[in-house]
């Protein structure tokens, strides 16, 4: 369970989230909506502990970010927007380093990075370094680091950006796979996305929740049924209202 | 302190697995000859001691170890990795010394290779060893100092060459109080308890009492100390700087 309690996030000029409260259980695969800048980022980079809060807490299974990060972390995979990987490592290596760093030696150590390194198809680039990978593999490696824990939790920040059509099917069965009993939630910018995989949808907009409910729920309130067209009406911005903001 | 050895020896692999470490490395003893023989006069001198090669470190230093360091935080904001390597269950100490002890050690690498001058002069001469012994451990010290500041001033920035530039300036300013030109410059007007607590800042006086066999416990608190104290204050703008 996460319970995300009033958080709020003041940058020096501007609030990247604003008072945001909500819970996600067990087994909810959570598509997190918004256009850019609506602190979509900013609310994992919070949840995963790399940014603190200025108000409010997280708890992730009872834990507290602030108080407890090393348990909130244990349990955490996060994907960081643009799978950020170290590139003169080799795909091996990498997963390596994760898997160490996640607890595990020896024959668990092996066993680990070879279910990643299946559960993503990255058998062929194993020994090549992730620098000259294509963005689809790199994407790929930075899945496989975030699953190699087999985590209860999983963030992933964009995950099929910059995938083809084949990869992008590829990744949202294996959130399908994973998800019986784990949390997971994802940030996209593709509306179709979520009705594929997501069971639940936020959407948010300068910082705040402007819609939440399943992905057939939001779409029933647009009078064509397109989650498009809702998604529209409740982040558009009114000009006028944009001027005051700057 | 398992984490830091796991973030330790991927960054020192790291090094090598890129030209950077050979570069630093060959760099580093063609320097190191240069100023020795050449510039130091170590056959001229005909005293069989390796002050000449010790005396160029603190020089030799200022504009190497930057280099070194200057990727260390930078590196991992500018590629986005900083996140990852944050959001693991790590404490930010564990990473900051980890990756210092890296630098730390290929610097180390580098001044062992140097092992032929002391053969040189074994050779050539009966030298006090154990003053050579002291002097390869200040220098390595002295090193370490270089390379905290370094750590330091690569987190602030997420382009390493900024970082370059910040750590040659900082750096210079840690040996060049202890020069006489700067402490000249005081002594005229200045307190003469100012005048030494200038110096006993400066690299130089400590460096130049261990290298000369002095192996007096302060000068060797001094840079550990000094080492922690930057690693700290590299933490401390890590953790301010995580939004930007």
């Amino acid at each position: 369970m996460i319970e995300i309690d009033h958080i709020t996030k003041k940058f020096e000029h501007f609030t990247a989230v604003d008072d945001l409260s909500f819970k996600v259980s067990e087994g909810e695969v959570l598509g997190f909506l918004g256009p850019n800048g609506a602190g979509k980022s900013t609310t994992m980079k919070i949840i995963t502990g790399f940014l603190a809060a200025t108000s409010g807490t997280v708890k992730v299974d009872g834990h507290d970010i602030a108080s407890n990060p090393m348990a909130v972390k244990s349990l955490i995979g996060y994907l960081p927007e643009g799978a950020p990987s170290y590139g003169e490592m080799t795909t091996l290596d990498f997963l390596g380093f994760i898997a160490e760093i996640r607890g595990y030696r020896g024959a668990e150590k092996k066993r680990r990075i070879e279910h990643a390194v299946n559960e993503v198809a990255l058998g062929e680039v194993c020994y090549k370094t992730i620098e000259t990978l294509s963005k689809g593999f790199k994407r790929r490696v930075g899945l496989a680091q975030a699953i190699i824990h087999d985590p209860k939790v999983l963030i992933l920040d964009e995950p099929t950006d910059g995938l083809d059509p084949n990869q992008k099917h590829h990744v949202r069965e294996l959130i399908k796979n994973l998800s019986k009993d784990k949390i997971v939630i994802i940030s996209t910018h593709i509306l179709e996305e979520v009705s594929a995989v997501c069971t639940r949808a936020i959407i948010i907009a300068h910082g705040k929740i402007v819609a939440d409910g399943t992905p057939a729920e939001l779409e029933s309130r647009s009078p064509k049924g397109q989650l498009e067209d809702y998604f529209r009406s409740v982040t558009h911005e009114p000009v006028p209202r944009a001027q005051e903001q700057v | 302190m398992d984490n830091t050895g796991i973030i330790f020896r991927r960054e020192l692999a790291n090094y090598f697995s890129t030209p950077l470490a050979y570069i630093f490395i060959v760099i580093f003893l063609v320097m190191n000859g240069i100023f020795t023989f050449d510039l130091g006069a170590f056959y001229v001198r005909s005293q069989a001691d390796l002050q000449p090669f010790f005396n160029f470190h603190p020089w030799l230093y200022l504009f190497m170890i930057p280099a070194l360091a200057m990727g260390l935080w930078a590196d991992e904001r500018k590629t986005g990795t900083i996140e990852l390597l944050l959001t693991l269950p790590i404490r930010l100490g564990e990473a900051v010394v980890g990756k210092f002890l890296a630098a730390w050690v290929l610097s180390g690498i580098a001044l062992l290779l140097t092992f032929p001058i002391w053969i040189t002069v074994n050779y050539l001469g009966n030298p006090d060893n154990g003053v050579i012994f002291a002097g390869y451990l200040g220098s390595w010290l002295m090193a370490g100092g270089f390379l905290a500041i370094g750590s330091g001033m690569s987190a602030i920035t997420r382009n390493p060459v900024i970082a370059f530039i910040l750590t040659v300036a900082i750096c210079f300013l840690f040996v060049a109080t202890g020069s006489e030109i700067v402490l000249g410059a005081f002594s005229s007007w200045a307190p003469q308890i100012l005048v030494d607590a200038i110096a006993a800042l400066s690299f130089l006086s400590h460096f130049d009492s261990i290298s000369k066999g002095v192996l007096d416990l302060r000068d060797i608190l001094f840079f550990v100390i000094f080492i922690l104290c930057w690693l700290l204050a590299t933490a401390i703008i890590i953790e301010l700087k995580k939004a930007n």
